[in-house]
């Protein structure tokens, strides 16, 4: 079995926003939620973490940093677009500099809507997102399986 | 050699990582409750140790790994040396390969964040290095060996004739168990100011191995306060393991209770602490053999 | 087996003389040429002394030993020839790309190679003199041979810095001179082993132990007299490379090795150990700050010749061991860590330990050869580590609890600055630019030679300890004691092989997926520079040198200070006693 969905790692990046949902998902953290619970812990660096939670939409500037945090995430990673403006782009979406929700950036997994996000939601989102990262590992163990037959 | 000694190295080189890991989970448990939390279960740094195995390897160069192989390597062997009883000083100057590996391997990737921080741990181990070395040295006038199996047969409790000794360990303990306020080149808390410090650059099995070094280091560290209550008496096995059990306790109090420090602090306090218990301590031995 | 020649050499006292008179006009010329007419005094006065001697008392004295080859000797001979010898290969590769890069530099390399072998062979006669006249004839050779060598290049520093050098070792040589007419008018006696045969208890051989340990201090550099090691750093590296290993600074630790028995426990023996013990730690102290990778070494000799004095002045059979270890291991090391600083200031344009900048990558085998040298330093299998170990056993055991918590801080901060030169050469930056072409086969040669031998020692290490020091000890001292546990030996060669092992598999890793290094997402794809809000940024990482607190002025001042009080309280002590 694998133990990716014991032990989630996440990594949070702050797109184009207000700061709202920064602070939800900052609250998930706090005793009154504690994530680390379910064994998650905010790493705040892409090379250790497995999710990718995104707040904020996609401008012209930080699209390749979105990219560059992204590429950087070993396998099975998973996005998780938290709020409105990560989800489409929210009330930003028809600013000249926008590009839209994350999901023009990176491929986004799980998509949690609200604004600001509660952190209920922020957590079943997560949640949510270790299934999809159960599936990716295991398609990963196969496609790597297959590799080493052929 | 003995047979007791190989046993107990062996002993080392196959549960410490699985006592390590249980005592790292405590740490978290407990930490947790100081703050009011739940926390994760027990066995969680088992399933972050696994999770990491498991996931794809990626690296910044390639000398990266091969750094991080020596480190761990040699952290088990100044482990193995001490359990099986051998030269206290050899056991230090081996921890130091060690962590110059640990430093070289922060160095080798160029990046910022790591180089800063292992500066920072260069820094610190100038911090740390004379008191432990002062803790050899106080072990050799208290029993007249360097050898760990004398110390352990020492007729007198070493730690009644070495209290300052003792203290001034557990101060620099703080530094080696990376535990708030000390933790200025690397810490398992979350978004330091160098991102995650000496491990920024390593990810997956790279980052599982430091971990699993971590825990045998651990082990063996707890092992120096077990030293100072070996004694030929019955019941000092027991004072030993409540006295590892209470510096770990004090270690995870002590990191709840503080912020962070400038290294500069770091280094000053822990000199100081070195020369007034440690140093104060050792001319009280051989003043009074 | 120790040798000893006949004693029908009847022309040698004449051909020694000889060789003071010449040596002493040569000095003579330079010193009226440039000037420095105080030197010339310095040494007309010392020169005066000896002949006066040789007149007065010279014929009286005739020894029955006047040169003595036991396995002390023995070690430093091949000290001299294997280390020496590879360093004068060395040059010749080194000194033809040295004049091409300063064409202002007058090419005299005749001179150059020749002063080099004439040093060579004085620091033979040297370890080998019984009679101390003798000793005294080659001591000033080679005083003189290092003041030709540092002002080879001719500059106004140069010269300066090679004067500097020539007044501190005359005023060693000027107290040699003094000793001798001391020992040879109150003990009637010119040989050390019958002058150590007297044994400590007289007074006249602990002032004349006193003078030879000054003039001792003057040749191996201890502060305060550690300002003219740091001068010779303006000469050609092959210069510096010899007097720092091999000869030179080796002279004044051996005098001062030899001595060993009469320093147990008494003022001379305290204050050979107080001026060693501070300059480990001060000139250690003070390689911290520097960015000048010659500097570095330069201090770091000073540091480890400060300890092997400091180990030489407990006067226990420990402590003599543990010197001689440390002189052994400390030649070839920093040998080797000189030729490699060397040949990298020919290749890089520089010798900044900032412009070292992953060396790994762009030249690899230079680089391996830098690292063994410095991993030879201060790393654990490795033989300065173990005499390290040693040291700190002898003081606790000599129970100078000052010199224990010099010897523990010192050696952590010898940690630090080994250890960020260590990490900035091993920075992978991966570069199409590859140096190295140049580098001549004779320099190759040589630094390859020296990598093998340094970790060919650290494996021998307890064969070294068995049949040469132990044996050499044994006659000196009644009561050997075994310095380091045998079964010790036996997990460092452990460690070795784990080393070697290692090594073997560098780069055998299997292919993995590369990333950028972690620079918030804004590494601009090379990391080695981002993208800043004022465009592509550069980044430049340099390491710390600590300056507000190991400055260099600071840490040589409060050196100076500790050391001269207990150099002039130590001569007014043991000297007041005989005047």
């Amino acid at each position: 079995m694998s133990y990716f969905t014991k032990s989630p790692w996440l990594v949070h990046y702050d797109g184009s926003s207000c700061n709202g949902c920064d602070i939800e998902v900052l609250a998930c953290l706090t005793p009154l939620y504690d994530v680390e619970r379910f064994g998650i812990v905010n790493t705040g660096n892409p090379k250790h973490a497995d999710i990718f939670l995104v707040t904020g939409g996609v401008n012209t500037q930080n699209l390749s940093v979105v990219k560059q945090i992204y590429e950087q995430m070993p396998k099975p990673n998973v996005v998780v677009a938290v709020g409105t403006c990560a989800c489409s782009g929210g009330v930003f979406r028809e600013c000249y500099n926008m590009l839209g929700g994350m999901d023009k950036a990176i491929p986004v997994d799980v998509y949690v809507p609200g604004c600001a996000a509660r952190p209920e939601s922020i957590i079943d989102g997560v949640v949510k997102a270790l299934g999809i990262l159960e599936e990716k590992a295991k398609q990963l163990a196969l496609a790597k399986g297959k590799g080493e037959e052929a | 050699m003995s047979i007791m000694s190989i046993v107990s190295a062996v002993l080392y080189l196959l549960l410490a990582p699985f006592v390590g890991g249980i005592l790292a989970g405590v740490d978290r448990i407990i930490s947790a409750r100081m703050q009011r939390r739940m926390g994760p279960p027990l066995l969680q740094p088992f399933y972050d140790f696994l999770k990491l195995w498991d996931k794809e390897k990626q690296e910044v160069n390639p000398a990266q790994g091969w750094y991080i192989g020596g480190f761990l390597l040699f952290v088990v062997l100044s482990g193995v040396i001490f359990f099986g009883q051998g030269d206290l000083l050899l056991v230090i100057f081996t921890l130091t390969i060690a962590s110059v590996l640990f430093v070289m391997a922060a160095y080798c990737s160029n990046s910022p964040f790591s180089q800063v921080a292992a500066q920072r741990e260069l820094a610190q181990a100038m911090a740390y290095e004379p008191m432990m070395l002062l803790v050899a040295i106080g072990f050799y006038l208290q029993c007249g060996s360097f050898t760990v199996g004398d110390v352990l047969h020492a007729p007198t409790l070493s730690i009644l004739r070495m209290p300052g000794i003792f203290l001034g360990m557990i101060f620099i303990f703080l530094i080696k168990f990376r535990k708030s306020p000390f933790d200025v080149s690397m810490s398992h808390e979350v978004h330091q100011e160098l991102i995650q410090g000496m491990v920024t650059e390593f990810s997956g099995r790279t980052l599982a191995l430091i971990e699993l070094a971590h825990w045998y280091e651990n082990i063996f560290l707890l092992g120096f306060v077990y030293l100072f209550f070996g004694a030929a008496c019955p019941l000092a096995p027991v004072c030993g393991l409540v006295a590892c059990a209470l510096v770990y306790f004090l270690m995870i109090l002590v990191d709840n209770c503080c912020s962070r420090v400038k290294w500069q602090s770091l280094v000053r306090s822990a000199w100081v602490i070195t020369i007034i218990l440690g140093f104060g301590n050792v001319v009280y031995l051989m003043i009074f053999r | 087996m120790d040798c000893f020649f006949g004693n029908n050499l009847t022309w040698l006292p004449g051909a020694v003389m000889g060789l003071d008179i010449i040596a002493a006009l040569i000095i003579f010329y330079y010193t009226f040429k440039h000037r420095y007419y105080w030197i010339g005094a310095l040494e007309a006065v010392q020169l005066a002394l000896i002949l006066w001697f040789e007149s007065a008392y010279g014929h009286s004295l005739a020894g029955s030993s006047p040169f003595i080859i036991d396995k002390l000797v023995w070690v430093m001979l091949a000290i001299a020839t294997v280390i020496g010898g590879s360093i004068v290969v060395f040059a010749i590769g080194y000194m033809e790309e040295f004049q091409r890069e300063h064409p202002d530099v007058a090419d005299r390399r005749a001179f150059f190679f020749g002063v080099m072998v004439v040093f060579l062979l004085a620091m033979f006669g040297l370890v080998m003199s019984n009679n101390l006249l003798y000793m005294y004839a080659c001591w000033e050779i080679t005083s003189l041979c290092s003041f030709l060598l540092i002002g080879y290049t001719q500059t106004a520093e140069a010269t300066a810095n090679s004067f500097k050098a020539l007044w501190m070792n005359l005023l060693g040589g000027l107290a040699f001179a003094i000793a001798i007419v001391l020992m040879g008018s109150q003990l009637h006696t010119v040989e050390l082993t019958r002058f150590l045969a007297v044994g400590s208890g007289n007074r006249v051989v602990l002032t004349c132990a006193a003078l030879l340990v000054f003039c001792g201090f003057t040749k191996c550099a201890m502060m305060p007299f550690s300002g003219w090691l740091l001068g010779a750093m303006v000469a050609p590296t092959p210069t510096s490379a010899l007097l720092h290993s091999s000869t030179m600074v080796k002279a004044g630790v051996f005098l001062i090795i030899k001595l060993c028995p009469v320093l147990s426990g008494n003022l001379v023996g305290l204050m050979t150990l107080l001026v060693g013990g501070f300059t480990f730690f001060f000139a250690g102290c003070a390689a911290v700050s520097q960015s000048d990778g010659k500097k570095v070494l330069a201090y770091s000799t000073i540091s480890n010749l400060g300890l092997i004095v400091c180990c030489a002045g407990v006067g226990s059979y420990a402590g003599a061991w543990t010197a001689i270890m440390l002189v052994i291991f400390h030649a070839v090391a920093k040998s080797l860590c000189f030729l490699s600083v060397g040949t990298a200031e020919q290749e890089i344009g520089s010798r900044n330990l900032e412009s070292f900048d992953g060396m790994i990558c762009r030249i690899p085998r230079l680089a391996m050869c830098m690292l063994i040298g410095i991993c030879g330093m201060f790393l654990a299998p490795f033989g300065m580590l173990i005499s390290k170990w040693a040291a700190m056993k002898t003081v606790v055991d000599a129970g100078e609890p000052l010199l224990v918590l010099l010897l523990v801080f010192g050696s952590s901060i010898t940690m630090f600055y080994w250890s960020k030169w260590l990490g900035k050469i091993c920075t992978y930056i991966p570069t199409k630019e590859k140096l190295g072409q140049t580098i001549h086969g004779v320099q190759w040669s040589s630094l390859w030679l020296l990598a093998y031998l340094v970790v060919a020692l650290c494996a021998v290490f307890p064969l070294l300890s068995k049949f040469v020091v132990s044996p050499y000890l044994g006659k000196i001292y009644a009561l050997p004691t075994e310095v380091i546990a045998e079964n010790n030996f036996v997990v460092t060669g452990l460690m070795l092989l784990v080393l070697l092992v290692m090594a073997l598999c560098y780069g055998r890793g299997c292919k993995q997926k590369k990333v950028l290094t972690q620079l918030a997402g804004l590494n601009n794809g090379d990391n080695q520079s981002y993208e800043g809000a004022l465009g592509i940024v550069p980044i430049t990482l340099n390491n710390w040198y600590l300056e507000d607190w190991f400055g260099e002025k600071k840490m040589c001042r409060y050196g100076y200070q500790f050391c001269i009080v207990f150099i002039v309280l130590g001569l007014i002590f043991v000297g007041g006693g005989v005047l």
